[in-house]
């Protein structure tokens, strides 16, 4: 590896740092891309067999090509701004969508030292990027001067403003018990333990001590991320599609990339900081990349079980599930944790 | 002149720029979201001082839940231009010397002998492994920890109080307990009667 990248960064001189941050991203924006793609067709797929359907199957060998085909149809189509939107904002607001969802990847650590900015406040940074998140969806709302899009968007602010901060007080915990704010760190911490030891690792990740913190951030993540059965944001049978009614074409396809890529985000955070991220399960397999993408896959397929099974909760429902339930249960989880840390039964001295 | 002075220069402008759009902006919803971006690049201006957990809480409080609230209001307000600029004359005066008082607060404050480069040098360079994050947390639970506790109380009444200054008691109101609700039970609602079907 070193040998084929000296000769470059020689040729590159002093901008080299510059050029490889960039080829990173580039790394890894364009499997996302593909990953982001390929999702859809397994969330069609998915739900098709759930309810008993093939899903697409005419675009290429059993529908392989669907998402290309569709991507092109996207493509093409002409974007339609309305007479009365606000045109400046409304070509910004789907690009504020998708770029937190991407932004949030620069701290994500893929496996030991895989990472475009290994920053000791990882964790913050991500908190940070998750909670501009909505702006994309408020903008656009507020720019299509349509009233079903202002309606999603009110539904939107409200909702993720309510779910951040159970979230927040997840990520508490898990920064108490791993005392860092580093990824690296905390994944590193998952491996290290009496479990561990005995070979038996994944009893040694967070989900087990923390586990009421567990479902709490992966219920919160469906909520974050406007998946049914939280997407009244989008609640087709109220409101049409919300902040979308307005958009067409690549404006519409940008809402859709970062709904998606969010997901693949949240699923990729919940094993990082609950399943142990690259580490193996199990003392005789070597830990790897691989298991992250393992991990990864589950938690998407719960978001599309969950899409397929649950009908979407009336709005006031979501509001006190957020407000009555969640909060008050992660601030005394965090009471309980920080006592059992500092406590003589504390596992992770 | 290095790079991080370039990059200072670089958010100080776009702060400027934005914060002046703040109060020149026609539509409130554009103040609003210059605000936003002010506040964004005040983050980044801090991180440049090396005070990343202040810079990032301050996007998340104030980007990400407070200007996201006052969004939410400024956006259902009905926007009349007409009706806003009415008066402006009438208040100009007082405006006027609220601001010229300002303006002087400031100058004493920024000119003052406390405020200059001498009292206040830039932070020497804390070097590699420093963590913002780390100091602060040391320093506001040993040092400050009574100041910042008292002001976690005051935060607290001040909670509580907005709590219970909204909150009503209506007694005519149909509101469902979901407890209940997910408690019911297929004989609390549905009553089988056995009856002898009907023969013409």
């Amino acid at each position: 590896m070193e040998a084929i990248i000296e000769p470059v960064a020689a040729l590159f001189g002093p901008v080299w740092p510059l050029v490889w941050s960039l080829l990173k991203i580039i790394g890894i924006i364009a499997p996302l891309f593909l990953c982001v793609a390929y999702l859809t067709l397994a969330e069609r797929k998915v739900i098709g067999y759930m309810q008993v359907r093939i899903g697409p199957n005419r675009v290429g060998p059993r529908g392989l090509l669907q998402p290309i085909a569709d991507g092109v149809k996207l493509l093409l189509k002409e974007i339609i701004v309305p007479s009365g939107a606000n045109k400046g904002l409304f070509i910004i607001g789907p690009v504020l969508a998708l770029a937190p969802a991407l932004a949030a990847w620069a701290v994500v650590p893929f496996s030991d030292g895989w990472v475009v900015g290994n920053v000791d406040a990882g964790l913050l940074f991500l908190l940070a990027v998750t909670s501009i998140e909505v702006y994309g969806v408020i903008i656009a709302a507020w720019a299509s001067n349509s009233k079903y899009a202002f309606l999603g968007g009110m539904r939107a602010a409200a909702q993720m403003v309510s779910y951040e901060i159970a979230m927040g007080f997840a990520l508490v915990c898990v920064l108490m018990i791993s005392s860092s704010l580093n990824l690296t760190e905390i994944v590193a911490g998952q491996g290290r333990g009496q479990w561990a030891e005995w070979g038996f690792g994944f009893l040694s990740w967070n989900w087990l001590p923390l586990f009421p913190m567990f479902i709490v951030y992966l219920i919160s993540g469906i909520a974050e991320t406007n998946r049914a059965p939280f997407d009244v944001v989008e609640g087709e049978s109220e409101i049409v599609a919300g902040h979308m009614v307005e958009y067409s074409g690549m404006a519409f396809a940008l809402f859709f990339l970062g709904e998606y890529a969010n997901m693949i985000l949240i699923s990729a955070l919940t094993s990082i900081l609950f399943l142990g991220g690259w580490l193996s399960p199990v003392g005789f397999l070597p830990d790897s990349f691989l298991w992250l993408v393992v991990k990864t896959s589950f938690i998407l397929f719960l978001f599309l079980w969950f899409r397929a099974t649950f009908p979407r909760f009336r709005y006031d429902h979501i509001m006190r599930l957020g407000w009555k339930v969640f909060i008050p249960l992660t601030l005394f989880w965090v009471v309980v944790v920080a006592i059992w840390v500092m406590s003589p039964l504390s596992i992770w001295k | 002149m290095d790079f991080q002075t370039a990059v200072f220069y670089f958010f100080s402008t776009v702060l400027v720029l934005s914060a002046l759009r703040v109060i020149t902006a026609r539509n409130p919803v554009h103040a609003a979201l210059f605000l936003v971006l002010t506040f964004f690049t005040a983050g980044g201006i801090w991180m440049l001082l090396r005070a990343e957990f202040l810079a990032i809480a301050l996007v998340m409080v104030y980007v990400g839940a407070v200007m996201v609230l006052f969004l939410f209001v400024v956006m259902m307000l009905d926007i009349n231009l007409d009706r806003i600029r009415e008066g402006f004359w009438s208040y100009l005066p007082v405006g006027a010397v609220i601001g010229l008082l300002m303006v002087i607060e400031m100058a004493i404050v920024l000119g003052g002998k406390y405020f200059g480069l001498e009292g206040m040098p830039a932070p020497a360079d804390p070097g590699e492994g420093y963590s913002n994050t780390k100091e602060l947390g040391r320093l506001l639970y040993t040092e400050y920890v009574y100041p910042f506790e008292l002001a976690s109380i005051v935060l607290l009444v001040a909670m509580i109080a907005a709590v219970a200054l909204t909150l009503r008691k209506r007694t005519n109101v149909k509101v469902v307990d979901p407890a209940a609700q997910v408690a019911v039970k297929r004989d609390d609602r549905v009553r089988i009667v056995s009856m002898r079907a009907e023969k013409d």
